[in-house]
């Protein structure tokens, strides 16, 4: 069947056609256009590999965590191509494709995507034969605290993702346990969303089209003063 | 020719179907104004989230409605701006898969110049020249339209849109978010005259308008109330505050008429759902001889109907946006 994986949790969108047993193509595009740029690179995709979208078996999206407003176009791009083709979505974590990338090791992954405001989504993951398995769930914390959590993990550590990147310095604090994964790893690659819901496709997993949101972590602004408004007025 | 227009640009989630440009098979809304309410104003975050869930399941209504399939479509239109970059790109990022999967040609359109055809789709298609009068919860501005997508901005508000001015003016009394229709409904029962308000730029000259100084003189009058410890009276306040903002719309829309030479005003936006606003143009304007369209109450607010009908104007004359355009949340009404 083929697959067709989109990302667009970080600053560098990912686009990617593959079947269960090849990729046939992918682009990845950072920078100010790249919100633009996500229909068209499918587009291209789409002519390169000769594939009509008519004969795409299966949307798979990342669904975050990651920045509010580029997530959204990647997951509404999704949701649409399903509901105008019929083909089925499958949702799946972002910071799962980043931790499923580096998936060859034998240490546990920290995948660490940046949430901006000094903050990063993080979870820790174990490498199992053919993929990976969370052990904690995504959440959005301070770097130090993330620091704090790999200082109780047993064992040596491989961060993985553009906040492990960006918060090198703090994520290091923890010692030599800590390696961190190459740059070029630091993004959801959508090849690995299509690895990573082919199988799940099979077994017709699909997710409701209309069900399909991000994965937030976080609040607006506007709902957190207001929730800190309201603590604060209760006696 | 059915195009589907798609309207994500501030807080409501809009999917409409037009047939040959003007007829409208379906106009759907979702709108989010209590999830709005308790912050006193749009929150772009919180707007942008529910599009993400409300948009899939309006198109699904649209088309189920109308009973027709994508293939059906000869093409889309969406909103690119002017309005809230987040949310405008939920709009233009479905609309972008439609075009895609559909194979269906897309354009963009401006919202701004989509308020005034919003009268298109009830009282045909005049032939230019025209004057229009956009006011809104962004926008106030006089623009006159020579010829059919040709815009030439005679006049616009030097600091709030008359919306703004609206829900300011609605939360210093207590009225509740959004403003403009709890002041509207304030004002039914109240005196125009009771208090008078300054007429800002009422004889500046130009044709642009100012909020600031009539705000300022509702906030000093209530303060002075309430300091003398007098009750106010919040029907007359509304309505004489109401009276002040529609005076100078109402004067300004005539002399840009007058200036321009056009027997012709058409209204767009938001506000324009003021009642008193309508009635004052109507009247006002034909004693001066002009014919006034204005839009259904449905239509005044946004809406996707006006979307697709510019759309359709826009993909007969030959208009095509790439899949590659970008939301512009400051988009200016030119050409
Ligand atoms: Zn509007």
């Amino acid at each position: 069947m083929i697959v067709v994986g989109i990302d667009t949790a970080t600053p560098q969108v990912s686009v990617a056609i593959g079947t269960e047993t090849a990729i046939l193509g992918r682009i990845q595009i950072a920078g100010k256009a790249r919100q633009e740029s996500v229909t068209p690179a499918l587009q291209q995709l789409l002519a390169w590999t000769g594939v009509d979208l008519e004969r795409v078996g299966g949307f798979a999206v990342g669904i975050g965590p990651g920045l509010f407003t580029g997530l959204r176009v990647g997951v509404e791009t999704a949701k649409t191509l399903a509901q105008i083709t019929g083909a089925p979505l499958i949702a799946v974590p972002s910071i799962d494709a980043v931790a499923y990338a580096v998936r060859h090791t034998e240490r546990t992954i920290a995948a660490v995507i940046d949430g901006r405001r000094k903050e990063v989504f993080a979870a820790l993951y174990r490498p199992v034969p053919g993929g990976v398995v969370r052990l904690t769930e995504p959440a959005v914390q301070r770097p130090e605290a993330l620091a704090a959590d790999l200082q109780a993990v047993p064992g040596e550590v491989l961060a993985v993702g553009d906040g492990a990147i960006l918060y090198r310095d703090v994520l290091r604090s923890v010692g030599a346990r800590v390696e961190f994964a190459s740059p070029a790893a630091a993004h959801p690659d959508a090849a690995s969303l299509v690895e990573l819901a082919v199988p799940r496709f099979l077994r017709e997993e699909h997710d409701q089209v209309f069900d399909v949101v991000p994965m937030y972590l976080r609040k607006s602004d506007a709902e957190i003063a207001w929730d800190s408004r309201a603590r604060g007025s209760q006696p | 020719m059915i195009t589907l227009g798609i309207e994500t640009s501030c807080d409501e989630t809009a999917v409409a179907i037009v047939e040959d440009g003007f007829a409208l098979r379906t106009n759907l809304i979702a709108r989010q104004e209590h999830l709005h309410e308790r912050f006193g104003g749009v929150v772009p975050e919180v707007a942008a989230r529910a599009h993400v869930e409300a948009l899939n399941p309006l198109l699904a209504q649209a088309l189920d409605e109308t009973g027709l399939d994508h293939g059906d479509l000869d093409g889309v239109a969406v909103t690119v701006g002017p309005g809230l970059v987040g949310a405008l790109l939920v709009g233009m990022a479905a609309a972008k898969a439609i075009s895609l999967a559909a194979k269906k040609p897309l354009v963009g359109v401006n919202h701004l110049e989509a308020h005034y055809w919003a009268n298109f789709l009830e009282h045909g298609k005049p032939e230019p020249p025209y004057v229009t009068l956009i006011v809104s919860g962004g926008h106030t501005m006089l623009v006159h339209v020579p010829e059919l997508f040709r815009h030439v901005v005679l006049g616009q508000t030097l600091d709030d849109a008359a919306g703004e001015a609206f829900d300011k003016v609605a939360r210093m009394l207590g009225l509740g978010f959004p403003g403009g229709p709890a002041l509207d409904a304030a004002a039914r029962t109240g005196d125009p005259t009771a208090i008078r308000f300054p007429r800002a730029m009422e004889d500046s000259g130009d044709l642009d308008f100012s909020m600031s100084g009539l705000k300022t003189a509702v906030l000093r009058y209530v303060k002075g109330e309430r300091a003398a410890g007098r009750d106010i009276d919040v029907p007359d306040l509304a309505a004489s505050f109401q009276e002040a903002i529609v005076d100078v719309q109402v004067t300004k829309t005539i002399e840009a008429a007058r200036r321009t030479g056009v027997q012709r005003v058409l209204m767009g936006g938001g506000v324009v759902a003021n009642t008193r606003l309508r009635e004052r143009l109507v009247a006002d304007g034909s004693s001066a001889g002009l014919e006034v369209l204005v839009p259904s109450l449905a239509l005044c607010t946004d809406n996707a109907a006006m979307v697709a009908c510019l759309g359709a104007a826009r993909l007969e004359r030959g208009d095509r946006s790439g899949l590659d355009i970008a939301a512009d949340p400051n988009l200016p009404l030119t050409l």
